[in-house]
Protein backbone atom coordinates (compact mmCIF):
# COMPACT_ATOMS: atom_id res chain seq x y z
CA UNK A 1 0.00 0.00 0.00
CA UNK A 2 1.05 3.59 -0.55
CA UNK A 3 -0.02 6.35 1.85
CA UNK A 4 0.16 10.13 1.59
CA UNK A 5 0.85 11.75 4.95
CA UNK A 6 1.38 15.32 6.12
CA UNK A 7 3.10 16.39 9.33
CA UNK A 8 2.35 16.86 12.20
CA UNK A 9 1.30 13.22 12.50
CA UNK A 10 -1.17 11.65 14.92
CA UNK A 11 -1.53 8.00 15.94
CA UNK A 12 -4.59 7.57 13.72
CA UNK A 13 -2.51 8.62 10.68
CA UNK A 14 0.13 6.03 11.47
CA UNK A 15 -1.97 3.09 12.68
CA UNK A 16 -2.80 1.72 9.18
CA UNK A 17 0.87 1.62 8.12
CA UNK A 18 2.59 -1.76 7.89
CA UNK A 19 6.27 -2.59 7.37
CA UNK A 20 6.91 -2.62 3.62
CA UNK A 21 4.26 -0.02 2.78
CA UNK A 22 5.43 3.13 1.01
CA UNK A 23 4.73 6.67 2.15
CA UNK A 24 4.85 10.02 0.36
CA UNK A 25 5.49 12.45 3.19
CA UNK A 26 4.83 16.20 3.02
CA UNK A 27 5.10 19.05 5.49
CA UNK A 28 7.71 20.08 8.06
CA UNK A 29 10.50 17.64 8.92
CA UNK A 30 13.34 18.43 11.35
CA UNK A 31 16.89 17.18 10.82
CA UNK A 32 18.92 15.88 13.74
CA UNK A 33 21.79 13.41 13.97
CA UNK A 34 24.51 12.44 16.45
CA UNK A 35 25.63 15.77 17.94
CA UNK A 36 22.13 17.33 17.89
CA UNK A 37 20.73 14.34 19.76
CA UNK A 38 23.40 14.71 22.44
CA UNK A 39 22.49 18.38 22.84
CA UNK A 40 18.76 17.65 22.94
CA UNK A 41 19.42 15.16 25.75
CA UNK A 42 21.36 17.84 27.67
CA UNK A 43 18.44 20.28 27.33
CA UNK A 44 15.95 17.68 28.53
CA UNK A 45 18.20 16.80 31.49
CA UNK A 46 18.28 20.50 32.41
CA UNK A 47 14.49 20.79 32.08
CA UNK A 48 14.83 23.24 29.16
CA UNK A 49 12.73 23.33 25.97
CA UNK A 50 13.94 21.73 22.72
CA UNK A 51 14.47 23.78 19.52
CA UNK A 52 11.22 22.34 18.09
CA UNK A 53 8.01 20.76 19.35
CA UNK A 54 8.40 16.98 19.39
CA UNK A 55 4.68 16.23 19.50
CA UNK A 56 3.62 14.69 16.20
CA UNK A 57 6.99 15.63 14.69
CA UNK A 58 9.14 13.82 12.16
CA UNK A 59 12.94 13.72 12.57
CA UNK A 60 15.16 12.98 9.58
CA UNK A 61 18.60 11.64 10.45
CA UNK A 62 20.60 13.53 7.85
CA UNK A 63 23.65 15.74 7.46
CA UNK A 64 23.23 17.31 4.01
CA UNK A 65 26.05 18.59 1.84
CA UNK A 66 26.24 22.41 1.53
CA UNK A 67 23.77 23.86 -0.96
CA UNK A 68 25.07 25.41 -4.18
CA UNK A 69 24.06 29.03 -4.76
CA UNK A 70 20.44 29.06 -5.93
CA UNK A 71 19.73 25.56 -4.60
CA UNK A 72 17.60 24.69 -1.55
CA UNK A 73 19.80 21.91 -0.21
CA UNK A 74 22.69 19.69 -1.29
CA UNK A 75 22.66 15.90 -1.32
CA UNK A 76 20.50 14.72 1.57
CA UNK A 77 20.27 10.96 2.05
CA UNK A 78 19.81 9.29 5.44
CA UNK A 79 22.52 8.41 7.94
CA UNK A 80 22.61 5.22 10.04
CA UNK A 81 19.82 5.55 12.61
CA UNK A 82 21.19 3.04 15.10
CA UNK A 83 23.70 5.61 16.41
CA UNK A 84 20.73 7.57 17.80
CA UNK A 85 19.18 4.54 19.55
CA UNK A 86 20.25 5.48 23.07
CA UNK A 87 18.38 8.81 22.81
CA UNK A 88 15.33 7.65 20.88
CA UNK A 89 12.92 5.97 23.37
CA UNK A 90 12.89 9.14 25.49
CA UNK A 91 12.01 11.29 22.45
CA UNK A 92 9.25 8.88 21.39
CA UNK A 93 7.77 8.98 24.90
CA UNK A 94 7.70 12.78 24.60
CA UNK A 95 5.63 12.61 21.42
CA UNK A 96 8.02 12.11 18.49
CA UNK A 97 5.86 10.37 15.87
CA UNK A 98 8.14 9.56 12.98
CA UNK A 99 11.81 8.88 12.36
CA UNK A 100 13.38 8.81 8.90
CA UNK A 101 16.72 7.08 8.40
CA UNK A 102 18.29 3.79 7.44
CA UNK A 103 19.57 0.73 9.24
CA UNK A 104 18.34 -1.48 12.05
CA UNK A 105 17.23 -0.22 15.48
CA UNK A 106 17.60 -1.63 18.99
CA UNK A 107 14.93 -3.65 20.77
CA UNK A 108 14.37 -0.68 23.09
CA UNK A 109 13.55 1.53 20.10
CA UNK A 110 11.24 -1.08 18.56
CA UNK A 111 9.35 -1.40 21.85
CA UNK A 112 9.06 2.38 22.20
CA UNK A 113 7.76 2.66 18.62
CA UNK A 114 4.96 0.19 19.45
CA UNK A 115 4.28 1.77 22.87
CA UNK A 116 3.79 5.18 21.31
CA UNK A 117 2.10 4.25 18.04
CA UNK A 118 5.01 5.76 16.10
CA UNK A 119 6.80 4.71 12.89
CA UNK A 120 10.34 4.46 11.56
CA UNK A 121 10.61 5.09 7.82
CA UNK A 122 13.44 4.40 5.37
CA UNK A 123 14.89 6.98 3.06
CA UNK A 124 17.14 5.48 0.39
CA UNK A 125 20.63 5.12 1.84
CA UNK A 126 23.33 6.47 -0.43
CA UNK A 127 20.79 8.21 -2.65
CA UNK A 128 21.56 11.76 -1.54
CA UNK A 129 20.91 13.41 -4.90
CA UNK A 130 17.51 11.73 -5.28
CA UNK A 131 16.30 12.43 -1.72
CA UNK A 132 17.18 16.12 -2.09
CA UNK A 133 14.61 16.49 -4.88
CA UNK A 134 11.66 16.40 -2.45
CA UNK A 135 13.01 19.18 -0.20
CA UNK A 136 11.35 22.55 -0.89
CA UNK A 137 12.96 24.67 1.81
CA UNK A 138 15.68 24.32 4.40
CA UNK A 139 16.51 26.61 7.33
CA UNK A 140 18.96 26.08 10.20
CA UNK A 141 16.99 26.61 13.43
CA UNK A 142 19.49 25.50 16.09
CA UNK A 143 23.19 24.97 16.72
CA UNK A 144 24.73 26.33 13.51
CA UNK A 145 28.13 25.58 15.08
CA UNK A 146 27.44 21.91 14.36
CA UNK A 147 27.76 22.50 10.60
CA UNK A 148 26.18 19.61 8.70
CA UNK A 149 24.86 18.32 12.05
CA UNK A 150 22.92 21.53 12.87
CA UNK A 151 19.15 21.19 13.33
CA UNK A 152 17.32 22.21 10.15
CA UNK A 153 13.64 22.78 9.49
CA UNK A 154 12.82 21.23 6.13
CA UNK A 155 9.61 21.55 4.19
CA UNK A 156 9.23 18.45 2.02
CA UNK A 157 6.77 17.47 -0.71
CA UNK A 158 6.03 13.82 -1.43
CA UNK A 159 9.26 12.53 0.07
CA UNK A 160 9.42 8.84 -1.02
CA UNK A 161 9.80 6.60 2.05
CA UNK A 162 9.28 2.96 3.03
CA UNK A 163 7.91 1.74 6.37
CA UNK A 164 10.65 -0.12 8.30
CA UNK A 165 9.10 -0.34 11.80
CA UNK A 166 5.34 -0.02 12.22
CA UNK A 167 3.25 0.59 15.33
CA UNK A 168 2.34 -3.09 15.52
CA UNK A 169 5.84 -4.54 15.83
CA UNK A 170 6.43 -5.13 12.10
CA UNK A 171 10.06 -4.87 10.92
CA UNK A 172 10.83 -4.82 7.19
CA UNK A 173 14.48 -5.75 7.83
CA UNK A 174 13.18 -9.10 9.15
CA UNK A 175 10.09 -9.66 7.01
CA UNK A 176 11.59 -8.45 3.68
CA UNK A 177 14.59 -10.81 3.50
CA UNK A 178 12.48 -13.66 4.99
CA UNK A 179 9.84 -13.25 2.26
CA UNK A 180 12.51 -13.22 -0.45
CA UNK A 181 14.22 -16.35 0.94
CA UNK A 182 10.85 -18.08 1.20
CA UNK A 183 10.16 -17.30 -2.46
CA UNK A 184 13.49 -18.85 -3.46
CA UNK A 185 12.75 -21.95 -1.40
CA UNK A 186 9.43 -22.25 -3.18
CA UNK A 187 11.19 -22.01 -6.55
CA UNK A 188 13.80 -24.63 -5.78
CA UNK A 189 11.10 -27.02 -4.54
CA UNK A 190 9.07 -26.39 -7.67
CA UNK A 191 12.15 -27.32 -9.72
CA UNK A 192 12.41 -30.68 -7.94
CA UNK A 193 8.86 -31.73 -8.81
CA UNK B 1 69.97 8.04 -13.08
CA UNK B 2 67.83 11.13 -13.54
CA UNK B 3 65.55 12.29 -10.76
CA UNK B 4 62.27 13.79 -11.97
CA UNK B 5 61.15 16.95 -10.20
CA UNK B 6 57.42 17.16 -9.49
CA UNK B 7 55.95 20.36 -8.11
CA UNK B 8 53.70 19.80 -5.10
CA UNK B 9 51.22 22.23 -6.68
CA UNK B 10 50.56 19.63 -9.41
CA UNK B 11 49.61 17.15 -6.69
CA UNK B 12 47.22 19.71 -5.15
CA UNK B 13 45.49 20.33 -8.49
CA UNK B 14 45.13 16.61 -9.19
CA UNK B 15 43.71 15.82 -5.75
CA UNK B 16 41.20 18.68 -6.03
CA UNK B 17 39.93 17.37 -9.36
CA UNK B 18 39.79 13.75 -8.15
CA UNK B 19 37.72 14.75 -5.08
CA UNK B 20 35.12 16.33 -7.39
CA UNK B 21 35.10 13.47 -9.89
CA UNK B 22 34.93 10.67 -7.32
CA UNK B 23 32.02 12.21 -5.43
CA UNK B 24 29.85 12.85 -8.50
CA UNK B 25 30.51 9.88 -10.80
CA UNK B 26 30.80 6.18 -9.98
CA UNK B 27 33.75 4.25 -11.44
CA UNK B 28 32.66 2.38 -14.62
CA UNK B 29 33.13 -1.06 -13.03
CA UNK B 30 30.86 -0.23 -10.07
CA UNK B 31 28.22 1.27 -12.37
CA UNK B 32 28.38 -1.83 -14.60
CA UNK B 33 28.00 -4.11 -11.55
CA UNK B 34 24.94 -2.12 -10.40
CA UNK B 35 23.37 -2.36 -13.88
CA UNK B 36 24.07 -6.10 -14.12
CA UNK B 37 22.62 -6.70 -10.65
CA UNK B 38 19.46 -4.82 -11.54
CA UNK B 39 19.01 -6.82 -14.74
CA UNK B 40 19.41 -10.11 -12.85
CA UNK B 41 17.40 -9.24 -9.71
CA UNK B 42 14.30 -11.47 -9.45
CA UNK B 43 12.62 -9.80 -6.42
CA UNK B 44 10.30 -6.93 -7.44
CA UNK B 45 10.95 -4.59 -4.48
CA UNK B 46 14.71 -5.12 -4.88
CA UNK B 47 14.58 -4.37 -8.59
CA UNK B 48 12.56 -1.22 -7.91
CA UNK B 49 15.09 -0.14 -5.27
CA UNK B 50 18.01 -0.71 -7.65
CA UNK B 51 16.12 1.37 -10.23
CA UNK B 52 15.89 4.26 -7.76
CA UNK B 53 19.61 4.00 -7.03
CA UNK B 54 20.25 4.24 -10.79
CA UNK B 55 18.02 7.34 -10.90
CA UNK B 56 20.09 8.80 -8.08
CA UNK B 57 23.26 8.47 -10.18
CA UNK B 58 21.55 10.34 -13.02
CA UNK B 59 20.31 13.06 -10.65
CA UNK B 60 23.82 13.52 -9.26
CA UNK B 61 25.34 13.83 -12.73
CA UNK B 62 22.66 16.23 -14.02
CA UNK B 63 22.69 18.55 -11.01
CA UNK B 64 26.41 18.33 -10.20
CA UNK B 65 25.42 16.96 -6.79
CA UNK B 66 27.37 14.41 -4.79
CA UNK B 67 25.94 10.89 -5.26
CA UNK B 68 25.77 10.53 -1.47
CA UNK B 69 25.66 13.24 1.20
CA UNK B 70 28.41 11.44 3.12
CA UNK B 71 31.24 12.65 0.92
CA UNK B 72 33.48 10.82 3.30
CA UNK B 73 37.00 10.76 4.57
CA UNK B 74 39.34 11.69 1.76
CA UNK B 75 41.39 8.49 1.55
CA UNK B 76 44.28 9.27 -0.78
CA UNK B 77 46.67 6.64 -2.12
CA UNK B 78 49.85 7.68 -3.89
CA UNK B 79 52.10 5.26 -5.71
CA UNK B 80 55.22 7.33 -5.92
CA UNK B 81 58.00 6.37 -8.31
CA UNK B 82 61.29 6.28 -6.43
CA UNK B 83 62.89 8.38 -9.19
CA UNK B 84 60.53 11.28 -8.41
CA UNK B 85 61.35 14.15 -6.11
CA UNK B 86 58.40 16.20 -4.84
CA UNK B 87 59.25 19.88 -4.45
CA UNK B 88 57.27 20.91 -1.39
CA UNK B 89 55.41 19.26 1.47
CA UNK B 90 53.46 16.26 0.12
CA UNK B 91 50.92 15.92 2.97
CA UNK B 92 50.29 19.67 2.87
CA UNK B 93 49.85 19.56 -0.91
CA UNK B 94 47.34 16.72 -0.67
CA UNK B 95 45.46 18.46 2.16
CA UNK B 96 45.25 21.64 0.09
CA UNK B 97 43.76 19.63 -2.80
CA UNK B 98 41.15 18.16 -0.46
CA UNK B 99 40.42 21.60 1.02
CA UNK B 100 39.81 23.11 -2.45
CA UNK B 101 37.88 20.16 -3.85
CA UNK B 102 35.53 19.93 -0.87
CA UNK B 103 34.95 23.71 -0.76
CA UNK B 104 34.51 24.28 -4.50
CA UNK B 105 32.40 21.15 -5.00
CA UNK B 106 30.04 21.92 -2.10
CA UNK B 107 31.02 18.60 -0.56
CA UNK B 108 30.32 17.85 3.09
CA UNK B 109 33.02 18.46 5.69
CA UNK B 110 32.88 15.33 7.79
CA UNK B 111 36.20 15.25 9.66
CA UNK B 112 36.48 15.83 13.39
CA UNK B 113 39.95 17.02 14.38
CA UNK B 114 40.04 14.88 17.51
CA UNK B 115 38.28 11.54 18.04
CA UNK B 116 37.03 12.38 21.54
CA UNK B 117 36.78 16.18 21.65
CA UNK B 118 35.06 16.12 18.27
CA UNK B 119 35.46 19.56 16.76
CA UNK B 120 34.94 19.65 13.00
CA UNK B 121 38.00 20.81 11.02
CA UNK B 122 35.54 22.52 8.61
CA UNK B 123 37.55 21.74 5.47
CA UNK B 124 37.53 17.92 5.45
CA UNK B 125 41.25 17.78 6.13
CA UNK B 126 43.45 16.05 6.93
CA UNK B 127 43.47 13.61 4.05
CA UNK B 128 44.12 10.03 5.11
CA UNK B 129 47.23 9.60 2.99
CA UNK B 130 49.00 6.33 2.15
CA UNK B 131 52.20 6.58 0.13
CA UNK B 132 53.80 3.53 -1.45
CA UNK B 133 57.20 3.72 -3.11
CA UNK B 134 57.34 1.92 -6.47
CA UNK B 135 59.97 1.67 -9.23
CA UNK B 136 59.92 4.34 -11.94
CA UNK B 137 59.32 8.06 -12.23
CA UNK B 138 55.51 8.29 -12.24
CA UNK B 139 53.19 9.51 -9.51
CA UNK B 140 49.82 7.72 -9.48
CA UNK B 141 47.18 9.31 -7.27
CA UNK B 142 43.87 7.70 -6.25
CA UNK B 143 41.22 9.48 -4.20
CA UNK B 144 38.69 7.10 -2.63
CA UNK B 145 36.20 9.02 -0.48
CA UNK B 146 34.89 6.66 2.22
CA UNK B 147 31.59 7.09 4.03
CA UNK B 148 31.10 6.17 7.67
CA UNK B 149 27.91 4.11 7.35
CA UNK B 150 29.87 1.27 5.80
CA UNK B 151 33.23 2.04 7.46
CA UNK B 152 31.59 1.59 10.88
CA UNK B 153 30.53 -1.93 9.89
CA UNK B 154 34.14 -3.04 9.26
CA UNK B 155 35.96 -5.44 11.61
CA UNK B 156 39.26 -7.24 12.16
CA UNK B 157 39.94 -10.56 13.91
CA UNK B 158 43.14 -12.31 14.91
CA UNK B 159 42.07 -15.87 14.09
CA UNK B 160 44.01 -18.98 15.02
CA UNK B 161 45.92 -20.70 12.19
CA UNK B 162 43.81 -23.80 12.94
CA UNK B 163 40.66 -21.81 12.04
CA UNK B 164 41.91 -21.90 8.45
CA UNK B 165 39.95 -20.84 5.41
CA UNK B 166 36.67 -21.91 7.06
CA UNK B 167 37.36 -19.49 9.91
CA UNK B 168 37.92 -16.71 7.38
CA UNK B 169 34.68 -17.49 5.54
CA UNK B 170 32.71 -17.65 8.80
CA UNK B 171 34.10 -14.28 9.92
CA UNK B 172 33.26 -12.57 6.62
CA UNK B 173 29.71 -13.94 6.55
CA UNK B 174 29.14 -13.10 10.22
CA UNK B 175 30.34 -9.57 9.45
CA UNK B 176 27.79 -9.20 6.67
CA UNK B 177 25.02 -10.60 8.89
CA UNK B 178 25.87 -8.19 11.73
CA UNK B 179 26.09 -5.23 9.34
CA UNK B 180 22.70 -6.03 7.77
CA UNK B 181 21.09 -2.92 6.32
CA UNK B 182 23.47 -0.42 7.97
CA UNK B 183 26.16 -0.14 5.26
CA UNK B 184 23.65 0.66 2.45
CA UNK B 185 23.60 -2.61 0.50
CA UNK B 186 24.37 -3.63 -2.16
CA UNK B 187 27.79 -3.60 -0.56
CA UNK B 188 31.35 -4.17 -1.74
CA UNK B 189 33.70 -6.13 0.52
CA UNK B 190 37.44 -5.57 0.81
CA UNK B 191 39.00 -8.49 2.67
CA UNK B 192 42.56 -8.58 4.02
CA UNK B 193 44.04 -11.94 5.01
CA UNK B 194 47.44 -12.26 6.68
CA UNK B 195 50.14 -9.73 7.51
CA UNK B 196 50.32 -8.14 10.95
CA UNK B 197 47.40 -6.48 12.79
CA UNK B 198 47.91 -3.12 11.06
CA UNK B 199 48.98 -4.56 7.70
CA UNK B 200 45.82 -6.69 7.54
CA UNK B 201 43.52 -3.67 7.89
CA UNK B 202 45.49 -1.85 5.19
CA UNK B 203 45.13 -4.86 2.87
CA UNK B 204 41.35 -4.80 3.30
CA UNK B 205 41.17 -1.10 2.50
CA UNK B 206 43.50 -1.49 -0.47
CA UNK B 207 41.36 -4.36 -1.81
CA UNK B 208 38.50 -1.86 -2.28
CA UNK B 209 40.62 0.00 -4.84
CA UNK B 210 40.65 -2.96 -7.24
CA UNK B 211 38.00 -2.77 -10.00
CA UNK B 212 35.15 -5.21 -9.41
CA UNK B 213 35.69 -6.89 -12.80
CA UNK B 214 39.30 -7.74 -11.92
CA UNK B 215 39.67 -10.90 -9.82
CA UNK B 216 42.59 -11.71 -7.54
CA UNK B 217 45.52 -12.84 -9.78
CA UNK B 218 45.97 -15.98 -7.65
CA UNK B 219 43.36 -18.58 -8.79
CA UNK B 220 43.00 -19.87 -5.18
CA UNK B 221 41.94 -16.44 -3.92
CA UNK B 222 39.91 -15.66 -7.06
CA UNK B 223 37.87 -18.79 -6.32
CA UNK B 224 37.47 -17.72 -2.69
CA UNK B 225 36.23 -14.29 -3.86
CA UNK B 226 33.58 -15.95 -6.04
CA UNK B 227 32.54 -18.36 -3.28
CA UNK B 228 32.16 -15.56 -0.71
CA UNK B 229 30.20 -13.38 -3.14
CA UNK B 230 27.78 -16.21 -3.80
CA UNK B 231 27.42 -17.02 -0.08
CA UNK B 232 26.76 -13.35 0.80
CA UNK B 233 24.14 -13.00 -1.92
CA UNK B 234 22.42 -16.18 -0.72
CA UNK B 235 21.69 -14.42 2.59
CA UNK B 236 18.76 -12.50 1.09
CA UNK B 237 19.51 -9.14 2.75
CA UNK B 238 19.00 -7.39 -0.60
CA UNK B 239 19.28 -3.75 -1.69
CA UNK B 240 18.88 -1.44 1.34
CA UNK B 241 18.20 -4.55 3.47
CA UNK B 242 14.61 -4.82 2.16
CA UNK B 243 15.25 -8.38 0.86
CA UNK B 244 16.44 -9.67 -2.50
CA UNK B 245 19.25 -11.35 -4.41
CA UNK B 246 21.56 -8.33 -4.62
CA UNK B 247 23.33 -7.91 -1.28
CA UNK B 248 26.90 -7.60 -2.59
CA UNK B 249 28.40 -6.35 -5.85
CA UNK B 250 31.87 -7.78 -5.38
CA UNK B 251 34.40 -9.29 -2.97
CA UNK B 252 38.08 -8.39 -3.36
CA UNK B 253 40.69 -10.20 -1.29
CA UNK B 254 44.30 -9.17 -0.71
CA UNK B 255 46.56 -11.62 1.04
CA UNK B 256 50.05 -11.29 2.57
CA UNK B 257 52.62 -13.43 4.40
CA UNK B 258 52.03 -13.70 8.12
CA UNK B 259 53.53 -15.12 11.34
CA UNK B 260 53.39 -18.91 11.93
CA UNK B 261 51.10 -18.21 14.93
CA UNK B 262 48.82 -15.69 13.20
CA UNK B 263 45.80 -15.66 10.89
CA UNK B 264 44.56 -12.06 10.80
CA UNK B 265 41.45 -11.30 8.74
CA UNK B 266 39.98 -7.83 8.16
CA UNK B 267 36.73 -6.92 6.42
CA UNK B 268 36.41 -3.36 5.13
CA UNK B 269 32.79 -2.85 4.12
CA UNK B 270 31.89 -0.40 1.37
CA UNK B 271 28.51 0.59 -0.03
CA UNK B 272 26.88 0.82 -3.45
CA UNK B 273 28.57 4.22 -3.72
CA UNK B 274 32.09 2.75 -3.80
CA UNK B 275 33.97 5.78 -5.04
CA UNK B 276 37.46 6.08 -6.48
CA UNK B 277 39.17 8.19 -9.11
CA UNK B 278 42.76 7.92 -10.32
CA UNK B 279 45.22 10.00 -12.30
CA UNK B 280 48.89 9.51 -13.16
CA UNK B 281 51.15 12.56 -13.11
Amino acid sequence: MQYRLTTPLCKADLAPLRAGDTVLLSGVVFTARDAAHARMAELLDAGKPLPFDLRGAAIYYVGPTPERPGCVIGAAGPTTAGRMDSFTPRLLDLGLACMIGKGKRSEAVKTAVVRNGAVYLAALGGAGALMAASVQSCKVIAWPDLGCEAVRRLVVQDMPLTVLLDAHGGDLYESGPAAYLQSQKGESEACKT
Amino acid sequence: MKIRELDAAAVTGAVRQLCLQANRTLPPDVKAAMDAARAAEPWPLAQETLGLLAQNLDAAAQNELPICQDTGMACVFIELGQDVHISGDLQAAVDEGVRRGYAEGYLRKSITGDPLQRKNTDDNTPAFLTVTLVPGDACRITVAPKGAGSENMSRLAMLKPADGVQGVKDFVLENVRLAGSNPCPPIVLGVGIGGSFDKCAALAKHALLRPLDTPNPDPYYAALERELLQAVNAMGIGPQGFGGATTCLGVSIEQAPTHVACLPVAVNVSCHVTRRATVTL
